[in-house]
């Protein structure tokens, strides 16, 4: 027997020089960012109206008392934006690795939005930052079910256009059932119908292999007709009996509850948000470390390899869909009975394709979903507040929203790298059809 | 385990790939299946494997009749089998791919550890070595073929089938791996094994079958020589060593000027390499696999960005220029990996035979393509190819590996050239078909066309080259003329840059 060949042999080694990842848009970053520096130490330094911003951090009924901050904005708006200007230089002379550049991105988001709040905290009104916090969570957390949803099918090769339907057939079920057989009840029905969307998906996709991006949006504009309809139809003229189920409040968790910020942020929601908590970790540990979800991502990537070696691809995926139409559901009830506790028409307006941008802006996994969902749930928070605050310049609360999005652009141009789908995603599988 | 077909037939349609085929493999025994592209050997393995389900006839494991609903069946039954594209999980791990199908579990969660050690202890025992916990993405080809055999190892299969494994394998792990097949067969273990590689197949395999349009046409012992075998193979007498004139050089028409390609990683694939090419000679690059052949290629008809250096067709610089106007200026390119860059598989064979012509009389103008003109030269050129398929307005990927190899070959031979550019053009092509591809290579040189050509065969290089250079991590480290020993042409490939200046040929010829 001659001596096996090693890897090394075979691994042909290349000469290695220094490269950047393009010249061009490192310029471009490293310049964003000083740009965004000298905004905060010039424009937000020098504009507000009032020396100090005030930070306030109690919410709903924590026990434990933080006391308001009182921050002296100019000062603190300078060494921010000095920060942030150093940061771009580094990166215009130096350049920080893709690695680091990830965490430093994240890291002059973050500090952006702090010195933004506190440009506009010197209207005069208290920033509550915490609530900031639990708002922005409690509207993310539609998001993030749906983006799971998302994640279940498209892991598996299926697109998965038509997670606003099945939201709002979901939000829809909920509202109804709720009123009729009480909260509970709702839920299962929210659950149910969103699956029963999830399994017509599935089989005009996976069994007749119809373009699952036309399929997802024909599923969207029936959801909107049959709930409209059927609002029309059942709600309108009877509200109180048919559309009026009540809510899920927030349910504090003794102990945990009561730690400051954290408690009232992430302990203090109401229980479909508890079940969010479970189901992305479920997602998250599963898809990597079980049986369904090693077969998952096969099948999202390689169906053909997958059948070689016994998976039943299209079993998978009619599973994955469904259970994916269920969480989208899921996501619906939370949109009538967790939280406004009663069903309007199109009431998930459009929150089903933030969902879909979620998954896809983090890359198809649950950790980078919830990040993006939780951004996009914050950008909404922070508007609301901002209409609150009375900030020193009067600039339409809508556009002063968009500033969360146009930060993350910039931040991401830096820190996301190519953006890679499943390689199987959309792509029907047909047996050897090689 | 013994393994018998009776009777197979399998049929696409109207088209029969197998036809009656009856077969036999005894336990421990290394079987070689040989035949032309499209004799229909894949078809028969995939049948036997559960991917197909055969239109007559019965598969019989160890006497007894069996029917396979899918290759889950197949496997159970002990049958494993490395496609001749592989089937691999490119983002998963190699331990991921292995235990993909039959994962252990503990409380739940895959059993990663136990994967690992699985792997090992295979890779110890059949030498195949291979790291776990790599991403097979990022594995050479040679590698990712040890994890499909181990994967079929790791099922426990008694028959493991090889459908053209060392088609994209280099020398040294060819060797390697007959080295594995021989000890895979004394452990017990009968093998499939399929190949267009004559001195392989003789050396390896203790029966010979050969099928011709879907029949068995005969056994053969390996003692056999190539020539019979391949006589047998396609029918008539082949000559398996191709035959040419002295080359009668012209004018350089393909100059490279220190080129030099860089990976986003920042690795130089092509280190500032320097030849020229002129009309009437074939110019060969040599080299193990992986050395910077494919993107000097690229480089070359537009498709990458070089760093630095420049390209030069008939004086003209092209280094800028787009692939669609080198292509234009009478290039031919035939790239490495014809399915995925050579043909769109789902167009037909007809659209393929026009792909970097269907702007242009008489296949289409601005607006509006020929579809009579477009039908006519398919027939024309499936004709003249020898291309083995039921129609040409089939789609490409039905067709059989070396015969797509055809349809590229036979598009890019169908203009008039002055450079042609032709990467591994026998790569899983039958003998027969082998002798016409030659042939037409050497018809375009004598033509007057410049020829460069890329192959990690020594045999067709040294056979067809007029002056061959050897590519090592992304530089010419020498250059050498065909009559030089396998031994010379073994060390430059190796890296080691012996005295070759008494063989620099460059200019010369
Ligand atoms: N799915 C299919 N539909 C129609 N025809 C097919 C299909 N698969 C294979 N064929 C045809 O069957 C014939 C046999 O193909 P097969 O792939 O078995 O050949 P092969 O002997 O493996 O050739 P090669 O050496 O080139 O790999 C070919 O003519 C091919 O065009
Ligand atoms: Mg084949």
């Amino acid at each position: 027997m001659s001596a096996p060949t090693t890897d090394e042999e075979l691994v042909v080694h290349h000469k290695v020089v220094q490269v950047g990842p393009s010249r061009a848009r490192q310029t471009a970053v490293a310049i964003a960012l000083i740009v965004i520096g000298l905004f905060v130490a010039i424009v937000l330094a020098s504009t507000g109206t009032h020396p100090n911003a005030k930070f306030g951090f109690d919410a709903g009924g924590a026990r434990v008392h933080v006391p308001t901050l009182s921050l002296p904005e100019a000062p603190f708006c300078i060494v921010v934006g000095a920060l942030i200007v150093l940061a771009g230089i580094y990166h215009l002379v130096r350049g920080f690795t893709p690695a680091a550049m990830r965490w430093v991105g994240s890291a002059v988001g973050v500090l952006f939005l702090l010195a933004f709040l506190a440009w506009a905290g010197t209207g005069g009104r208290t920033v509550q930052f915490t609530s900031l916090l639990q708002q922005g969570l409690f509207l993310a957390a539609p998001l993030i079910l749906g983006a799971m949803g998302g994640i279940l099918c498209e892991r598996s090769g299926v697109i998965n256009v038509a997670i606003e339907g099945q939201m709002l057939a979901g939000a829809f079920a909920g509202a109804l059932l709720g009123t009729v057989a009480g909260l509970f009840a709702g839920i299962v029905a929210a659950i149910v119908v969103g699956g029963l969307l999830g399994l017509l998906l599935a089989v005009f996709a996976i069994r007749f292999l119809v373009n699952q991006v036309i399929l997802g949006v024909v599923l969207n504009v029936l959801a909107l007709g049959l709930t409209g309809y059927l609002f029309d139809a059942i709600m309108a003229n009877n509200s109180n009996g048919t559309d009026n189920p009540g809510f899920f409040g927030p349910a504090k968790v003794p102990l945990l509850g009561d730690i400051p910020v954290i408690g009232p942020v992430v302990f203090d929601q109401n229980y479909i948000i508890y079940a969010m908590y479970v189901i992305v970790i479920v997602i998250d540990v599963a898809l990597i470390r079980t049986r369904w979800g090693l077969r998952t991502r096969a099948v999202g990537e390689h169906p053909q390899a997958a059948d070689t070696v016994g998976i039943n691809v299209l079993r998978l995926r009619y599973q994955n869909v469904v259970l994916g139409g269920c969480v989208a559901g899921l996501a619906g009830a939370l949109l009538t009975i967790g939280s406004v506790g009663a069903f309007t028409k199109n009431i998930s307006s459009g929150q089903g394709f933030i969902a879909l941008a979620a998954v896809i802006f983090g890359r198809w996994t649950p950790r980078g979903a919830l990040g993006a969902a939780l951004l996009f749930g914050f950008a909404g928070a922070l508007q609301s507040v901002l209409s609150f605050l009375n900030p020193p310049l009067q600039i339409n609360s809508n556009l002063l929203g968009m500033l969360p999005y146009v930060v993350t652009i910039f931040a991401v141009a830096g820190l996301v790298g190519r953006v890679r789908a499943p390689a199987a995603d959309g792509e029907p599988y047909v047996k050897g059809s090689a | 385990m013994k393994l018998q077909l009776q009777g197979i037939t399998k049929r696409f349609g109207t088209f029969t790939a197998n036809d009656q085929i009856d077969l036999v493999v005894q336990p421990g025994e290394i079987h070689a299946l040989l035949g032309e592209n499209g004799a229909g050997k894949s078809t028969l393995m995939n049948v036997l494997y559960g991917l197909y389900e055969p239109t007559e006839g019965t598969i019989l494991v160890d006497d007894a009749p069996v029917a396979f609903k899918g290759p889950g069946d197949a496997m159970a039954a002990g049958i494993g089998m490395v496609h001749q594209h592989f089937m691999l999980v490119p983002v998963l791990t190699v331990a991921e791919n292995i235990m993909l199908g039959a994962e252990q579990t503990s409380r739940g969660m895959l059993d990663l550890r136990r994967a690992r050690k699985l792997v090992r202890e295979l890779s110890d025992r059949h030498h195949l070595e291979v790291d776990p916990d790599a991403k097979v993405e990022d594995l050479p080809v040679g590698i990712q073929q040890r994890v499909e055999i181990l994967k079929a190892l790791a099922r426990e299969a008694k028959v493991l089938i090889l459908d053209e494994p060392t088609a994209v394998l280099t020398p040294q792990e060819t060797d390697h791996l007959m080295e594995v097949m021989r000890s895979l067969k004394e452990q017990g273990t009968s093998l499939v094994f399929i190949s267009h590689k004559l001195r392989e197949v003789r050396e390896v395999a203790d029966t010979i079958t050969v099928i011709r349009r879907g029949k068995v046409v005969g056994t053969a012992e390996p003692t056999a020589t190539a020539a019979e075998l391949a006589a047998l193979m396609v029918g008539r007498t082949v000559q398996l060593r191709v035959d040419k004139e002295p080359a009668q050089p012209r004018d350089v028409i393909l100059d490279v000027d220190k080129l030099r390609v860089v990976d986003a990683a920042g690795q130089v694939l092509v280190d500032d390499i320097s030849f020229s090419v002129r009309g009437g000679e074939i110019y060969a690059i040599a080299g193990v696999q992986g050395n910077g052949q494919t993107e000097l290629t690229e480089a070359i008809v537009g498709l990458i960005e070089p760093a630095s250096g420049r390209v030069v067709i008939d004086g003209e610089d092209v280094t800028e220029d787009t692939t669609y106007d080198i292509l234009r200026a009478g290039v031919g390119y035939v790239p490495e990996d014809r399915a995925h860059d050579g043909l769109v598989s789902s167009f037909s064979i007809a659209e393929n035979l026009v792909l970097d012509m269907h702007d242009q009389a008489p296949f289409g103008g601005r607006i509006q393509l020929n579809n009579k003109e477009i039908a006519k030269n398919a027939i024309a050129r499936v004709e003249e190819f020898d291309v083995r398929t039921t129609s040409a307005s089939a789609p490409a990927s039905t067709l059989s590996g070396g015969n797509q190899q055809k349809v590229v070959l036979a598009r890019e031979l169908s203009r008039p050239l002055r450079l042609f550019v032709v990467s591994q053009p026998t790569r899983g092509v039958d003998v027969g078909s082998m002798e016409f591809v030659h042939k037409r290579i050497v018809a375009e040189r004598d033509r007057g066309a410049a020829v460069l050509l890329v192959s990690t065969e020594l045999d067709e290089v040294v056979s067809l080259a007029d002056r061959i250079g050897v590519m090592y991590r992304g530089a010419i480290v020498g250059e050498l003329p065909p009559t030089a020993s396998a031994q010379e042409f073994g060390l430059l490939m190796g890296g080691q840059q012996g005295d070759t200046g008494d063989h620099d040929t460059k200019e010369s010829a």
